[in-house]
């Protein structure tokens, strides 16, 4: 069973072989290398969380010092208000709500294309592959008007249902190799012991694909956290504003406050950094696989 | 299907639920009862995500090409049939012109500076580093950062009074400080820059894991022959890892041209011709639906279509051949 886990077609950062073996006089080349990358890596990152610690004298006088004293009123009043934690629930459901439509609809969906026979599977399939040629940005217009006549507009409804729509193809691709992966004759026996189809899609598919599924949803949430261009169609009202709009609607509200923008931005990256932490491996696996196709 | 054949398959559904528990079937009318079955079974299990993909992303997509040869505001039916007109008047616009140009240097730059510092620093990281781990989710962390909070922190960064000039002044190069963000000349290389610090750490993640996929044995033997560290990256890590090379080409090429978020967030508020950057994306949101003409907005919608459309297939066609085919839409995928 354990074997049966990890699908044969990709193998996720944690599979893969040991690097090859050192080279001494590299060494420290490498490292330098690397520190000095990070550093530039992370210094816009810092600039926005220490400068969240300033006040605007201090910053104004000294774009580019650190906090000559360390100010958390920023961070005290942006949590403390109700805007920020109102930006981060509606990210949450919207962000919830997409990874379960996605993995819900693309697992039923992929455990067809993967695992039935029947006339017009290949141009099923090809259809939802077809999705990764069209950007939302192609179709945002008649997205907005379709979003419009179903009467979702302002509603984070109106936000989902597309971002499930758009993350199909993705989650069909890494689904169905990954289902066809599992071998038949763990379906035959399903079978003779007298499981149906569904009742094998809910007993058996859906255990053995949690790893996709995970990958999957992993993109669907990180692709919903971060979205902009569909919110700033739909989402009009400032009670259903995602954190990126809400970022944005604040760093154009409080212009002149730079220090509570800096700290209000640098708070609302610590869910989607949280969120990697945690989920590292599986997402730098997801997208790799994923390109790998 | 008629009303009829609708209840029966429904029926059917009952039964084979029903006999879910009993015995295989094996009489040819229980054969002809489980090809029912499984119709339904297709049907509803496919069914939801169809209709959702055909309703928010076929429909839409089919929508804009529609609207695209009209004029029209957006509201009521689009009656004001202007055939070519839209695409004329696209073609001809010097602000279009000056966009799609702003996407051709994104490509080009984007492809020039991401690849070979990419590269450089996989190889840097494919190795035995105390630490590689955690060089690597750092290097990674631009990548994961909203697009908004990227570009609300630059722009911050680089206004006339911000950081990066402050810093410039503490250093000495006072004589370096400019106006990054609304001289347009200077826009679009500052743009450069925070895309390649955002993208940069993609590239090299994707490359680190094509070159763990090449095993061990070659490099090693090279080394036993005497070849240094740079003789092998040259002669065999380097066309070891192309294929991954190209698909990441490929993916930047296509998020380059359709590049939104990051240019509309640190320079949507500006006029694009007078100051600051433009990309076609942008110019579609500013003179579509902020300007309230739907119909042109569409047909901006079907240009940047078909560029990429366009770009992807010679691309596919003349470079990623050599791969697996049809591996990008996945239609060459095991089926």
């Amino acid at each position: 069973m354990t074997v049966l886990l990890t699908p044969p077609t990709r193998t996720p950062a944690a599979a893969l072989p040991p690097v090859t073996p050192q080279r001494r006089w590299g060494t420290p080349v490498a490292y330098i290398v690397a520190v000095v990358v990070v550093a530039l890596m992370l210094a816009p990152v810092l600039f926005i969380i220490i400068g969240g610690f300033r006040t605007n004298a201090q910053i104004t006088t000294d774009p580019s010092g650190f906090p000559s004293v360390w100010e958390f009123g920023n961070y005290l009043d942006v949590l403390s208000g109700g805007v920020f934690w109102r930006l981060v629930g509606n990210s949450l459901i919207a962000g919830l709500a997409t990874t379960l439509g996605v993995v819900v609809l693309g697992l039923m969906a992929s455990y067809v294309l993967a695992r039935y026979s029947f006339r017009g599977r290949a141009a099923l399939y090809a259809i939802f592959a077809a999705g990764l040629m069209f950007p939302m940005t192609v179709a945002i217009t008649p997205l907005y008007l379709v979003v419009k006549n179903l009467g979702l507009m302002n509603s984070l409804g109106g936000v989902i249902l597309p971002q499930i729509a758009f993350a199909l193809p993705t989650t069909i691709i890494i689904l169905v190799p990954f289902l066809r992966a599992i071998p038949d004759e763990i379906q035959e026996a399903a079978f003779i012991d007298g499981c149906s189809r569904l009742g094998f899609f809910w007993r058996m598919i859906v255990p053995l694909a949690m790893p996709g599924v995970i990958t999957v949803g992993i993109l669907a949430f990180i692709g919903s956290w971060n979205s902009y261009l569909l919110p700033l169609f739909i989402l009009n009202n400032e009670a259903v504003f995602t954190l990126p709009l809400g970022v944005q609607s604040f760093a154009s509200q409080y212009s002149v406050d730079t220090a509570k923008v800096l700290a209000f931005t640098s708070l609302s990256m610590i869910p989607a950094l949280v969120f990697f932490a945690l989920f590292e491996r599986r997402i730098v696996g997801g997208l790799t696989g994923a390109v790998k196709g | 299907m008629s009303v009829r054949e609708r209840i029966s398959a429904q029926l059917e559904v009952d039964l084979s639920k029903r006999g879910a528990t009993g015995t295989t079937p094996v009489a040819p009318r229980a054969r002809r009862r489980v090809s029912w079955g499984a119709r339904t079974e297709i049907a509803v299990l496919v069914g939801p995500a169809l209709v959702v993909f055909l309703g928010f992303v076929i429909f839409p997509v089919v929508m804009a090409a529609y609207y695209g040869f009209f004029s029209w505001q957006g509201y009521g039916p689009a009656t004001d049939f202007v055939g070519f007109r839209n695409y004329v008047t696209i073609l001809q616009d010097p602000t279009f012109q000056e966009a799609l140009t702003h996407n051709g240097i994104i490509v080009v730059l984007s492809l020039v500076l991401q690849g070979p510092v990419a590269i450089l620093l996989a190889l840097l990281l494919n190795r035995k580093l105390t630490g590689q781990s955690l060089i690597r989710v750092l290097i990674f962390v631009p990548y994961v950062i909203s697009e908004v909070v990227v570009g609300t922190g630059w722009s911050l960064m680089l206004q006339s009074n911000g950081a990066v000039n402050g810093m410039l002044d503490k250093l000495g190069l006072g004589a370096l400080k400019q106006d990054w963000l609304s001289n347009p000349d200077i826009a679009i290389w500052t743009l450069m820059v925070i895309i390649t610090w955002k993208y940069v750490g993609f590239a090299v993640i994707l490359f680190l894991a094509g070159l763990q996929g090449i095993p061990e044995e070659l490099p090693e033997a090279a080394a036993i022959d005497g070849a240094s560290f740079w003789q092998i990256q040259r002669h065999i890590t380097l066309p070891l890892l192309a294929p991954t090379l190209r698909i990441w080409a490929f993916l930047s090429i296509i998020g380059a041209l359709q590049l939104f978020d990051l240019v509309y967030i640190i320079w949507g508020q500006y006029i694009a011709s007078t100051a600051g950057t433009s990309t076609m994306a942008t110019y579609l949101v500013a003179n579509g639906r902020n300007a309230g003409n739907f119909g042109y907005g569409n047909a901006v919608a079907v240009v940047l279509f078909l560029i990429s459309l366009i770009v992807a297939l010679i691309y596919q066609r003349y470079v990623l051949r050599r791969d697996t085919e049809g591996a990008i839409t996945g239609k060459g995928q095991s089926r």
